[in-house]
């Protein structure tokens, strides 16, 4: 079933790709295959292979349910916003409460999860900016001067 | 005699390089952290090289300096991957996963120093062949490669997608999808005419997607989401490791076998596509034939652990000959390494053996001491790398995933590029869940944009024939073992089905 979904998947966002490789603007300096010719072999492979899966599917794989599925969901939810924050938090704080509940996430224990968090987030700060001289911003700017 | 006197006078330039002090501790540092790496569960050599392209990139170093330091953790990833698979049964990538068969009955047995000691000479013995083969054999490729025209790599791209969803997947049509995912992904952006394709009219698409943000994602955040589903399980210590003594006895009665194994695992290696794991695939099922049912693989012999070891180690050497002469990877870490060039702006190929003879030498003349000082590291200094085994993933995987984010975003300073990142190990996730293998996924991202220029200047060439992509003889020989290599696993799947793994 999973097969069947993904194909099908596929074989939706490979009829795209052909279907906006057809609109693709082409430059009057344009050579025989052009910029068009390419990208609909893809999309046509990816179709036909598409359709493959999903008249042969491969048994099903175990996906995480449950308490599993809201631990990942949790951390896909932490990283989206530690991608968001690093920028105007600077790297100190985002970085601790992310490794923080990434680190709950794998083995649910409060206090080593904490400890990772601050220990991850001072020690690779440490390591970045004086051992590596990366340029990062350890706190938000105005806060500390 | 020409041809070894070349070569004598080109290491000569490589060791005055290599042995600058400030190249040597560079090799050191690398192997170092290459062999943590590797012996690192969930961090394979892949996605440890991975990560530190970018900070490596940022970090300035030029690119003689930046490759000897890369491809020594390359090195080192591949010798200390067999830690992890020995003491733990956790195949660092899919390569290490032959050393798990031997290598764990062996140190539950309670020899698991010896396994490890072995291990490393096997490694180093292959290591050693297959860098003495590439410095061999990829000047003599190069001057082939002279040969090629845009119809001949058009074919060996096909070629090295062919035989890498052909042999290393289970699922020849989820091979075919991943490798369309990346050639897909690479069409995003500005094309060689200067118009922008399937940007959506979003800013940040213009440029295209770095493939270094695609390579960290669905390699290392994926790899973050794996251990989550499985709460570490995979961390605990699985076997105690005693006194670590050398077992002459055992490294004697290997030596034909690390000798065949390496060279099984160099030719291997060097097919396009194919790499590393069929490299110790091959070396191992060919020992063990040899070896008949009395020789007793999978029951924790030393030749089980030696064959898979020098093969996977010499497939690593061989699989630089393609990338460094074609510019074609031959294994999942060379299709990361082949990322790091082309962010160093080199370009892979023949006229690099011409024009930059320094990066080219300097490379193998650092590979070469490279084995050395592994040697040194892995044998008589391994107890040292076991006990890092015991990072719990707790504090690993944060830590894998910070690094990961730093390092993409002091590339760009983008937020979109982390997104990005995140989205990317969501796909790897789903996309290894299917059992669709992530590799071709890279190497589409990688060599999409190159393999669409080769296809256009042809049918400039040709003037739109598309016959001419068949018209020299090594373009028909690389369609035929295109062709070959993605059909014939199908039928031989059934007689050559790979060993699984042990579990307790």
């Amino acid at each position: 079933m999973s097969d069947r979904l993904f194909g099908l998947v596929v074989l939706m966002v490979a009829l795209a790709f052909i279907a906006s490789a057809t609109q693709v603007q082409t430059s009057f300096l344009s050579d025989p295959v052009g910029p068009k010719t390419f990208p609909i072999l893809i999309g046509a492979v990816a179709a036909i292979s598409a359709a493959v899966m999903i008249f042969k599917p491969d048994p099903d794989p175990q996906w995480p349910a449950g308490r599993t599925f809201f631990a990942l969901l949790v951390a896909l939810i932490v990283l989206v916003g530690y991608a968001f924050a690093l920028k105007p938090f600077g790297f100190i704080l985002p970085t601790a409460v992310t490794a923080a509940v990434l680190s709950y996430q794998i083995s649910p224990r409060i206090g080593p999860a904490l400890l990772t968090g601050v220990g991850l987030s001072v020690g690779l700060f440490v390591l970045f900016k004086y051992a590596l001289k990366l340029g990062l911003v350890p706190f938000p700017k105005g806060l500390f001067g | 005699m020409d041809f070894l006197l070349d070569i004598f006078s080109n290491l000569s330039l490589g060791f005055s390089i290599a042995l600058s002090p400030y190249t040597l501790m560079l090799a050191i540092i690398g192997c170092f952290l290459g062999t943590i790496i590797g012996a690192l569960p969930g961090l394979g050599p892949s996605n440890g090289v991975a990560i530190l392209i970018p900070i490596t990139f940022t970090l300035g170093l030029d690119a003689t300096s930046a490759l000897v330091l890369m491809t020594s953790v390359y090195y080192g990833a591949m010798y200390g991957g067999r830690i992890s698979s020995i003491l733990l049964n956790i195949p660092g990538d899919e390569p290490a996963l032959m050393t798990t068969l031997d290598g764990y009955p062996m140190a539950k047995q309670g020899r698991a120093g010896d396994a490890l000691v072995l291990s490393g000479v096997a490694s180093f013995v292959g290591a050693l062949l297959a860098t003495i083969g590439l410095m061999l054999l990829a000047p003599l490729l190069a001057r082939v490669a002279y040969l090629f025209g845009p119809a001949e790599y058009f074919a060996l791209y096909l070629l090295a997608f062919c035989t890498l969803g052909g042999m290393a997947s289970n699922n020849q049509a989820k091979a075919a999808i991943a490798s369309c995912i990346g050639l897909g992904i690479a069409m995003i952006g500005v094309d060689s005419n200067g118009l922008p394709r399937f940007t959506g009219n979003n800013m940040h698409l213009m440029d295209g997607i770095d493939f270094l943000v695609a390579i960290v994602g669905l390699f290392a955040i994926a790899e973050v989401f794996f251990f989550i589903e499985g709460h570490g399980k995979d961390s605990a210590i699985g076997v105690k490791l005693g006194k670590v003594t050398v077992p002459w006895k055992d490294i004697f009665l290997v030596k034909w076998v690390m000798l065949r194994a390496s060279i099984v695992g160099f030719i291997a290696g060097i097919l396009p596509g194919a790499g590393a794991s069929l490299g110790s695939f091959l070396a191992y099922m060919s020992e063990k034939s040899i070896a008949g049912k009395e020789g007793g693989f999978g029951t924790g012999v030393p030749k089980g652990v030696a064959a898979p070891e020098a093969g996977n180690n010499a497939a690593a050497g061989g699989a630089l000959v393609p990338m460094l002469t074609l510019g074609v990877p031959g294994s999942g870490t060379t299709a990361v390494l082949l990322a790091l060039l082309m962010t160093l702006n080199i370009t892979p190929g023949p006229t690099l053996f011409t024009d930059r003879p320094e990066v080219v030498w300097g490379l193998i003349a650092s590979l070469l001491i490279a084995n050395f000082v592994l040697l040194l590291m892995n044998v008589p200094l391994v107890s040292f790398f076991v006990r890092i085994l015991q990072v719990p993933a707790w504090i690993l995987l944060p830590g894998v995933t910070m690094i990961s984010f730093v390092g993409i975003y002091s590339l760009s300073g983008s937020y979109f590029d982390l997104l990005l990142m995140v989205g990317f190990g969501v796909l790897g996730f789903v996309l290894r869940k299917l059992d669709v293998p992530t590799v071709p996924v890279i190497l589409g991202i990688l060599l999409g944009g190159n393999m669409e220029d080769k296809l256009r200047q042809a049918m400039v060439l040709s003037d739109g024939d598309p016959m001419y992509l068949f018209s020299t003889p090594i373009a028909t020989g690389l369609w035929i073992a295109a062709v070959l290599g993605f059909v014939a696993p199908m039928f031989l799947r059934g007689v050559l089905s790979k060993p699984q793994r042990h579990t307790d």
